[in-house]
This record gives C-alpha cells, sequence and structure tokens, in this order.
C-alpha cells in the first residue's frame, strides 16, 4: 500500500508541474500549445543523458530546462508573431517530430531500445534517523503552507455565510455526499461478488452495471436539483464538506507518505523522488503563483484576452508571450526529468501525444488560470487512474487491454460533462473563461 | 485625373492655413506628412498630412469611411503605411512598433471600445503604466519590495483618475459588467494611465450620455490645461466646438481642410463632403 501511494504521489507531483507549464502558456496567456509533451522529452532526454556522463543532477535537470526553453524559443520566434492557429499546429508537429528524432538517432537516445540505469536523486542517500526526521519536519512544512492557503481559500468562501446555516447545510451536503458514497461501493461490491461468482454472464452484468450508473446518476442529479436548493446555502455547506474530505484524503495519504520518509532506506529511490517532487511542486506553485498575482501576470492575462489593447498601452506582446513559452517549456522540461527517475528508463513511448492531452485535461478540469486547480486536476486524475486501474477490474466484465480504452473513454465523457455544467473547470473563474472566446 | 488631384491638394494649402503660420515658439508634438495606405483596391488614405501642436486639442472629422480610424492605425503603427513619414516629439516613428510608440508617450484608444472584460477595472488600470518593476519576472520573485511599493503608487494614481470620471466605485468590479460608455470612459481613462503626452482618442463621445459628455469634455479640456495634448476623431459637431483648436477634414481619404472650428463650419467644401453623402 505505502509504495503504491508514494507512487501516486509522485506521478500526482510529476503531472502537477507539467500542467502548471501548460496552464501558464494556455490558462494565463491563451497560447495554444498541443505539444507539451515535446518540453517534457527534452528535459527527460537531456537530464538523463548529463547525469550519464557524470553531470551532478541538479545541473542536468538545469540543463534539460534550458534545451526546453531554446525550443521554446524558436518556436516561439518563428509562430508566435502568426495567428494562433499556427502556434497550435506547429506545437503538434514539433512534440511528434521529437518523439520520432528520439526513436532514430539511436547514437544519442539509443532509439526505442530506450536508456536505462541513470542516476537517480537520492538514491544512494541513507540518512541517519535525525535527519529523517529533518525530511520529515522540511515535507510536512510544506503540506501544512498548502493547507494554511487552502484554509485561507476555504474560511475567504464562507466568510459571509452565517454560522447557523452553514451547520445545517454541511449536515445535509454530509448526508448527501455520504449516502452517494454507500450506494457507489455497494453498487461495486455487488459487481464484485457477482462477477468473482461468475453468477451472470458477463453481458448481464455489464448491462446491470450500466443500468446502476445510470439509476445513480439520475437520482443523484435529481436530488441535487430539487432537495438542495431548498437548503439555505447549500453551495457554500457542499463546499465545506467537500472540501473536508478531501483534506482528510489528503492527510491520509500524506501519512503514508511520512512513514515511507520515516523508513528511508526500505526503498531510497521512490522516496527519494517522491521528496524531491512534492518539494519542487511546492517551489513552483509558489512561485507561479506570485508571478500570475504581479504586474508580470497580469500583462499575460490582457495578452490573453486582446493581443492590440494590450500593444496600445505599451506592452511588448510578442516578447511576453515568448516569456510565457518559454518559462511554461522550463517548468515541464523540469517535470520531464521528475518523469524519467519515475520511470527509470527513457524511450520514446512514453512520450506520445496522449501524454499532452493528459496535461489539457489536468488543466481544464481544475480550470484554466488557476493553478491551484492544476494541481487539484492532476490529484483528480491520478486519483481516478489508480481507481480504476486497481478497482475497475474486479468489478466491469471486460478484458484488461478494453478496459484501457474504455477508462479513456469514460474520462472523455467527465470532460463532456464538465464542460457542459462547469465549462470553467472545477476552480476556474466563470468570469475569466478562456474556452470558446 | 491625377493632376487634378494635385492642384487641388496645393488650392487646400493656399486656403487652410499653412503649417508655416503657426508660432513658431509652439512646436509640433506629431507631424504626420504624405501618408498612403490601400486596402486592395480601396485608398483609405492617400497623401494625407496632418499636425498636432504642442498641448493642442486638434479635431479630425469627416463623413463615414473618410479614413480618420485607418489615419490613426497608421500613426500608431497598428498598420503600416504604404508611403510617409510619422516624426513624434522630434523623433520619426513610423519604423517602431505600436508598444514602443505607446511607450514614447503617445496612446490611442479604439472606436468601438475595447476594455479587458476579464479583468477588474482596476487592473485594466494598472496594466497602462508604465516601467513597472514587476513587469520582469525575475523582479517579482527578486525585488517584491520594490514591485509591492510601485503598485499601492499606481493604485492611488489610478483611483484618482478613476474618480474623475466615475468609475470608482467599479473599481473591483469585472470591465465586463461596465456599460457602453462606461467602457469608453474606461479606456479613455486607461490611456491617461500611460502617462502620455499625447492621446488620440477615436470619437470619445459616440454612444455616451448628453451630461457625461459634457462630463467628458470638461475632463478632456482639465487634462489639457495639465499639459497634455489630444487628437480627437469625432462626429459630434458640439464636442469638436467647444474642445478643438483646430480641426482637419478628411474625405474620401484625402486632406480636405484644416483651420479653426468657426473656420471649417462655415468651409463649403466641408459642408459640401458632408452633404454629399
Ligand atoms: N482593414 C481594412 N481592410 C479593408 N478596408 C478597410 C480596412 N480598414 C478600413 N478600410 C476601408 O477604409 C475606408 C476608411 O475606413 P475608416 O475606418 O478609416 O473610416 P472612418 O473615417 O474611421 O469612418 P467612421 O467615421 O465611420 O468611423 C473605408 O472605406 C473602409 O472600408
Ligand atoms: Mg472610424
Amino acid at each position: 500500500m505505502q509504495g503504491y501511494v508514494v507512487s501516486l504521489v509522485i506521478f500526482t507531483a510529476i503531472f502537477a508541474v507539467f500542467g502548471l507549464g501548460l496552464n501558464l502558456q494556455w490558462g494565463f496567456t491563451g497560447l495554444i500549445n498541443f505539444g507539451h509533451v515535446a518540453f517534457m522529452s527534452l528535459g527527460a532526454y537531456t537530464t538523463v543523458l548529463l547525469s550519464l556522463q557524470g553531470v551532478p543532477l541538479v545541473i542536468s535537470v538545469l540543463g534539460g530546462a534550458m534545451v526546453a526553453a531554446a525550443m521554446g524559443l524558436l518556436i516561439g520566434i518563428s509562430t508566435l508573431r502568426l495567428r494562433t492557429d499556427y502556434l497550435a499546429i506547429v506545437t503538434i508537429g514539433v512534440s511528434e517530430m521529437i518523439r520520432l528524432i528520439a526513436v532514430n538517432e539511436a547514437w544519442l537516445t539509443r532509439g526505442t531500445f530506450g536508456i536505462q540505469r541513470f542516476p537517480l536523486p537520492l538514491a544512494t542517500f541513507n540518512p541517519a534517523i535525525p535527519i529523517r526526521v529533518g525530511m520529515i519536519v522540511l515535507f510536512a512544512g510544506v503540506l501544512g503552507l498548502g493547507y494554511w492557503q487552502w484554509w485561507r481559500w476555504l474560511k475567504q468562501h464562507i466568510r459571509q455565510v452565517p454560522r447557523k446555516s452553514l451547520v445545517k447545510s454541511s449536515i445535509v451536503a454530509f448526508a448527501y455526499v455520504g449516502s452517494g458514497a454507500l450506494l457507489v461501493y455497494g453498487i461495486g461490491a455487488t459487481a464484485r461478488h457477482l462477477k468473482q461468482t461468475n453468477a451472470l454472464p458477463p453481458l448481464g452484468l455489464g448491462f446491470g452495471l450500466f443500468t446502476a450508473t445510470i439509476a445513480f446518476i439520475a437520482l443523484y442529479v435529481w436530488l441535487a436539483r430539487t432537495v438542495l436548493p431548498k437548503v439555505a446555502e447549500w453551495s457554500a455547506g457542499l463546499t465545506v464538506v467537500c472540501n473536508l474530505i478531501l483534506a482528510l484524503l489528503g492527510l491520509w495519504i500524506a501519512r503514508f507518505a511520512i512513514t515511507a520518509i520515516y523508513q528511508y532506506d526500505r526503498n531510497p529511490a521512490k522516496t527519494g523522488l517522491m521528496f524531491v517532487a512534492v518539494l519542487l511542486v511546492g517551489l513552483i506553485y509558489w512561485a507561479l503563483e506570485k508571478l500570475v498575482r504581479s504586474p508580470w501576470g497580469r500583462i499575460l492575462k490582457a495578452i490573453r484576452e486582446d493581443e492590440d489593447v494590450t500593444k496600445a498601452l505599451g506592452k511588448n506582446v510578442f516578447w511576453y508571450k515568448l516569456q510565457s513559452l518559454m518559462l511554461g517549456g522550463v517548468i515541464a522540461g523540469i517535470a520531464g526529468a521528475l518523469y524519467a527517475w519515475q520511470l527509470t528508463t527513457v524511450f520514446p513511448d512514453n512520450f506520445q501525444p496522449l501524454v499532452t492531452f493528459n496535461a489539457w485535461t489536468i488543466v481544464v478540469l481544475g480550470g484554466a488560470g488557476s493553478n491551484a486547480g492544476t494541481l487539484l486536476g492532476s490529484a483528480i486524475f491520478w486519483a481516478y487512474d489508480t481507481i480504476t486501474r486497481f478497482v475497475l477490474r474486479d468489478i466491469v466484465p471486460l478484458e484488461d487491454s478494453r478496459l484501457g480504452a474504455f477508462r479513456i473513454m469514460v474520462i472523455g465523457l467527465i470532460l463532456i460533462v464538465l464542460m457542459m455544467w462547469r465549462p470553467q473547470g472545477i476552480l476556474g473563474k466563470k468570469e475569466e473563461l478562456t474556452l470558446g472566446r | 485625373m491625377v493632376d487634378e488631384q494635385r492642384t487641388e491638394a496645393k488650392g487646400l494649402k493656399a486656403e487652410a492655413e499653412p503649417f508655416g503660420e503657426q508660432p513658431a515658439s509652439i512646436p509640433q508634438l506629431l507631424v504626420a506628412r504624405e501618408l498612403c495606405k490601400s486596402f486592395g483596391g480601396i485608398r483609405a488614405v492617400d497623401r494625407v498630412s496632418i499636425d498636432v501642436p504642442q498641448g493642442s486639442i486638434t479635431g479630425l472629422i469627416g463623413p463615414n469611411g473618410a479614413g480618420k480610424t485607418t489615419l490613426f492605425n497608421l500613426l500608431s503603427n497598428f498598420i503600416q503605411p504604404d508611403r510617409g513619414e510619422v516624426i513624434f516629439n522630434g523623433q520619426p516613428i513610423h519604423h517602431l512598433q505600436p508598444h514602443q510608440i505607446a511607450q514614447q508617450g503617445m496612446v490611442r484608444t479604439f472606436q468601438v471600445a475595447r476594455v479587458l472584460s476579464r479583468l477588474s477595472v482596476m487592473e485594466n488600470m494598472l496594466l497602462a503604466a508604465q516601467n513597472q518593476t514587476g513587469e520582469n519576472f525575475w523582479n517579482v520573485w527578486f525585488r517584491p519590495g520594490q514591485t509591492i511599493k510601485e503598485e499601492r503608487q499606481q493604485r492611488e494614481y489610478a483611483s484618482e483618475i478613476l474618480e474623475s470620471v466615475g468609475l470608482v466605485h467599479m473599481a473591483q468590479s469585472y470591465a465586463g459588467a461596465l456599460s457602453g460608455g462606461q467602457r469608453k470612459l474606461l479606456e479613455i481613462a486607461r490611456a491617461l494611465m500611460v502617462r502620455p503626452k499625447l492621446v488620440l482618442l477615436d470619437e470619445p463621445a459616440a454612444g455616451v450620455n448628453p451630461t457625461l459628455i459634457n462630463q467628458i469634455c470638461e475632463h478632456i479640456l482639465q487634462w489639457n490645461r495639465d499639459g497634455l495634448t489630444f487628437l480627437i476623431i469625432e462626429h459630434n459637431m458640439d464636442v469638436v466646438m467647444s474642445l478643438c483648436d483646430r480641426v482637419w477634414v478628411m474625405a474620401e481619404g484625402q486632406n480636405l481642410a484644416v483651420g479653426t472650428p468657426t473656420e471649417i463650419q462655415q468651409n463649403p467644401q466641408v459642408l459640401e463632403a458632408y452633404l454629399g453623402q
């Protein structure tokens, strides 16, 4: 379990970083980058190749980030003066091109065999107990800061709501969410039992599950439409309950992570990577939050909306778009290094366009133009991934290869529903909607 | 045909007061010479010259489609002229990019007000401030104190301007929530936030209610007394009469006349151009 959780945390962190890069480019600046994975693969390959030459890891990562930035510069110089659509097309092309180069230039990248056995961060590190405690304190400090930010956000959100109706609506919301969770669990457990005992033919089970899911969704949508709005301040209550559940889940996961650090010598490579990845997420998130609230970030948001006005007010639009593209590339390059370390082998198939698609899913899900949303989006994405990978197999009457396709289909479905119900994403601001302009 | 036009242009110069007659002590802030721009076959702007004396409120009028907005685009280099030169503050600027021209102190507004509706009114204002420390991302991380201090000063200045156009109570709302007239006001206020030398206003009074028009006019006069120069496109003749020192008239992409508002009103050619519509 601990191993799974550590790996889940690492993947969440990697894609949070990766998504933050895309969110800077698209969410804040409006640059449509359909080849985000190119930055990641450059970062991964450069880091790994440099570190194999004996270059220290920190410098290797910086090198990878610089190469990614250089590609951003090239793409930017060639396309950013053109209409935005060109950037979208060029980025798709470049990302495929880089993957194909990685396949074919075997002298450098070892082609489809991939590169293995490269140095990993903190992998040979075996800290004494006091140092481990220090690492735990640092780790917990980052988490604590995160929770504090979260708490401030929540407090701001429910400030105007009277205490009494908040408690009341929270209870209702809790009943709503709790009963829903129980029902889902019940459906899942029943299906699992049926599948294990082969009591039903696969088609029957599949049909039953499908009906149950639809009925469940219909029931809870109906409840949400008719019962919830009768309660005063229901949305505040729902926010509180959801946040509480998420916070507790976070703590539950953090417990595993902290135990893993304490037992560092059990799996030094993964634990070290988790430690580094979480610290990096914290650092990059903080740096980006500073940026987007600054005059610099304001210029990006202005460009996202109207380049001509921004020019008319004396801002060098081209230069800022270039900065955004390059900085997003740097961030994705760092994510690439983390990705390589997590997979412990780098080969071109790791950098399929699907990875870009995942980043877009994360950013859209969390809300374009919201860094916190991207973190949440990554967490949801990987929670979904893990749950469906390990749980659906026992429930759904599909063989493994079809299950993979089925999971991606469901993501598509979720995105469609989300776009209909909340086009700005979970934490996005409706007024700042960047889609469909 | 071409010759005829030439002589017409010469006649125009002889009739209107030539540039030389301006008192030598008042320098020209903006001078444009023989600007040309064609869109396909249409000569939107055809050998237009214009100048704006330092400290003046200069008007630019003409029938619909005369090429006034296109001239603004040429002056601010949003559209590259085919020919001609623009000199601002003694320096040629037609090779500069639009943002560089704004940085030099010449800002333009748009005929259809373009506010950034997904930013707040205050953010629209703050965006326009020039040379902010925090416009460099490095400084945001490593000189946070300076960034925040400047931001506070800009905020105060922005509030003053918003106060004067009566938008200060909307400062925190999204600019998308403003009415059409309020958007015009915000656009003018935002242009001032650049702390420019010259403001090009494209129909500031269009779609604004009459009382507000009077207010805007008073503000423009006040800002002008504070040393700001204006070049204003306007169809509302009352506004032109009450504001402008000098008026340039364009028709069919060419210079038609120039003079004081009263002279222009009595100019038969101008009347003909308007009535000929
Ligand atoms: N981008 C463009 N492409 C093609 N033609 C254009 C373009 N911009 C302007 N024109 C043409 O140039 C001419 C002058 O247009 P302009 O917008 O400058 O007129 P205007 O004097 O501002 O009129 P109005 O008082 O109605 O605003 C018009 O005939 C217009 O159709
Ligand atoms: Mg016009």
